[in-house]
């Protein structure tokens, strides 16, 4: 056990592991956080909490995290690149660890212009697998990038994201190879619709023994209307949302209640995909159903560990 | 090469009002390639400008030249007389033409006409685009000859963000991926093993990060013996 966090008691365990989001209010007020953790207190074994996600200011992850922790809801923290330097990095996931947060996902971040201070400057002083490396340094050697020497570093369990529906796609599998070797323990993939797509991804990953090395979370996405399912297909970068799921969306006499079902449908079959340790429910702005979710995929009740 | 624009007329016009005599200066340089601050952008933008200021009523002279190389003060000193005769020298060339000016003659006037942008090439007729940052540290030789800092939306180091579409940048969907160039490049080149070894954090200190660079060749420099020998030329 490298840290202990029950995100990777419940990996580390071999069941099939359940992470879902939670996205920060663009505010200072905790209430819709507080309101979340409690409604999906048990329904996963961690929560991500975003860090500005698209860009759009929101109140900090790690704050986020602290705030769920009080209701005793276990956080990941997201830590981009696009607002960092290593300085601020390494300070951080002092400060993060400090405060009892175990989980980080590493991520290179998604750029300004399409959040709400397009006028920022970006630093990306590192990219997501630097940050991985960096962060495992810390962990296993005790040793910031410059070299200094940390007394008490930072234990942190540490995750990644993958798309497998971005080009170029030859170089998906090459780049979690990276992330595993720069020290990643387990990975939360972009929202699959595509699931042949994925399927071929993994069997890549497979092939090369990579899932033996990371646990790897296949992402889903519950919509809620055939606007979401468009919207995603046309707009999201790196996103594939093939026809046929828009077509099923748009017939459905219940949006919503198909959406639903659909991710339920999407979560049992990844279930059997060769390699796939667990799922990671992004319930963009419909946070509320996660329990519904987890519950009717078969996955409750969560595991608990003395 | 340097590519700059130039500012929008208005901008220049409003930058001018308050100064009676203003020479506008080229260069044939870096802007004179990029069609930004050449003998042609300069003789335009003259004319432009007396007819604002006569339209607008207002008694201004304008005059335009271009020099050499703005960049390099012996070029510049050729030209003192006019510009120093002026109130106002607006710079047609890039920002550095412009400094140069006026780190020679701090207590003139010297404005900006262009801005400047970046170092890029001519890609076709009328289109320049931006390839290297000035980082300091060149490492193409293990991207295929492409560079992922300047050509890359996040500055990259080890392959692809996951945003990319039909192997396009999603900040531009009119630019390609640079990390999608590198791959079909390395692969061309037959030398994919370069993809997966990590290139670990990148050490910024050469670059504007460290702070403003001077390069120094102490085998260029003059001796004391050769600089008495050159002012007594004068």
């Amino acid at each position: 056990m490298k840290v202990g966090s029950n995100l990777e008691k419940v990996l580390e365990s071999g069941k099939f592991t359940v992470t879902a989001e939670i996205g920060p209010p663009q505010s200072s007020n905790p209430g819709p956080l507080t309101h979340h953790a409690k409604m999906l207190k048990g329904s996963a074994d961690a929560f991500n909490l975003t860090d500005n996600q698209t860009a759009v200011v929101r109140l900090s992850s790690i704050a986020s995290a602290v705030i769920i922790m009080r209701e005793g809801v276990e956080p990941v923290i997201q830590m981009t690149c696009r607002d960092r330097n290593r300085i601020a990095l390494q300070s951080d996931l002092f400060g993060a660890a400090a405060l009892g947060v175990k989980n980080v996902l590493c991520l290179t971040g998604d750029h300004q212009v399409f959040g709400n201070e397009k006028g920022a400057k970006n630093v990306f002083d590192f990219d997501s697998v630097v940050e991985l490396q960096v962060f495992n340094q810390l962990r296993t050697e005790g040793r910031q990038v410059g070299g200094e020497v940390v007394k008490d570093p930072p234990k942190t369990y540490l995750g990644c994201a993958e798309n497998p529906f971005a080009t170029p796609y030859e170089f998906r599998v090459s780049r979690l190879a990276k992330k595993v070797a720069a020290g990643a323990d387990f990975c939360q993939t972009q929202a699959i619709f595509d699931m042949g797509m994925f399927e071929k991804f993994m069997d890549e990953v497979v092939s090369r023994g990579l899932d033996k090395k990371i646990h790897i979370l296949a992402g889903v996405i519950p919509m809620k209307s055939v606007g979401a399912a468009r919207y995603m297909r046309n707009k999201v970068p790196g996103m594939i949302v093939p026809n046929e799921i828009v077509d099923r969306m748009k017939n459905a006499k219940d949006q919503k209640e198909e959406g639903i079902k659909l991710c339920i449908e999407q979560i049992e079959h990844l279930k059997t995909v060769k390699g796939v340790h667990g799922v990671h429910i992004m319930a963009v702005a419909w946070e509320e159903m996660v329990p519904r979710i987890v519950k009717e995929a078969g996955l409750m009740p969560r595991p608990t560990f003395a | 090469m340097i590519v700059a624009k130039r500012k929008p007329l208005a901008e220049i016009v409003e930058m001018v009002r308050p100064y009676k005599k203003v020479t506008v200066v080229g260069c044939r340089s870096c802007v004179a390639i990029c069609l930004a601050g050449g003998e042609k952008e300069v003789k335009m933008l003259v004319s432009a400008l007396r007819l604002r200021a006569k339209k607008d009523g207002r008694k201004q002279e304008f005059e335009g030249f271009v020099v050499e190389r703005q960049c390099e003060k012996e070029w510049v000193k050729e030209v003192e007389e006019k510009l120093l005769d002026s109130d106002l020298t607006l710079s047609m060339a890039c920002s550095l033409g412009a400094q140069t000016i006026g780190d020679m003659y701090p207590s003139h006037l010297t404005f900006p006409g262009l801005n400047t942008g970046m170092f890029g090439v001519p890609e076709e007729q009328g289109v320049w685009s931006e390839k290297c940052v000035g980082c300091g540290n060149c490492i193409i030789h293990t991207t295929g000859g492409i560079c992922p800092i300047a050509r890359c939306a996040k500055s990259m180091l080890n392959g692809p963000c996951g945003g990319s579409a039909n192997r396009k940048c999603e900040v531009n969907l009119e630019v390609d991926c640079a990390w999608a160039a590198i791959y079909d490049r390395l692969k061309l080149q037959n030398r994919l093993d370069l993809i997966e070894p990590i290139t670990p954090a990148k050490d910024w200190s050469t670059s504007h990060a460290g702070g403003r660079r001077t390069y120094v060749r102490e085998d260029a420099k003059l001796t004391p013996h050769q600089k008495k020998g050159k002012e007594a030329l004068k």
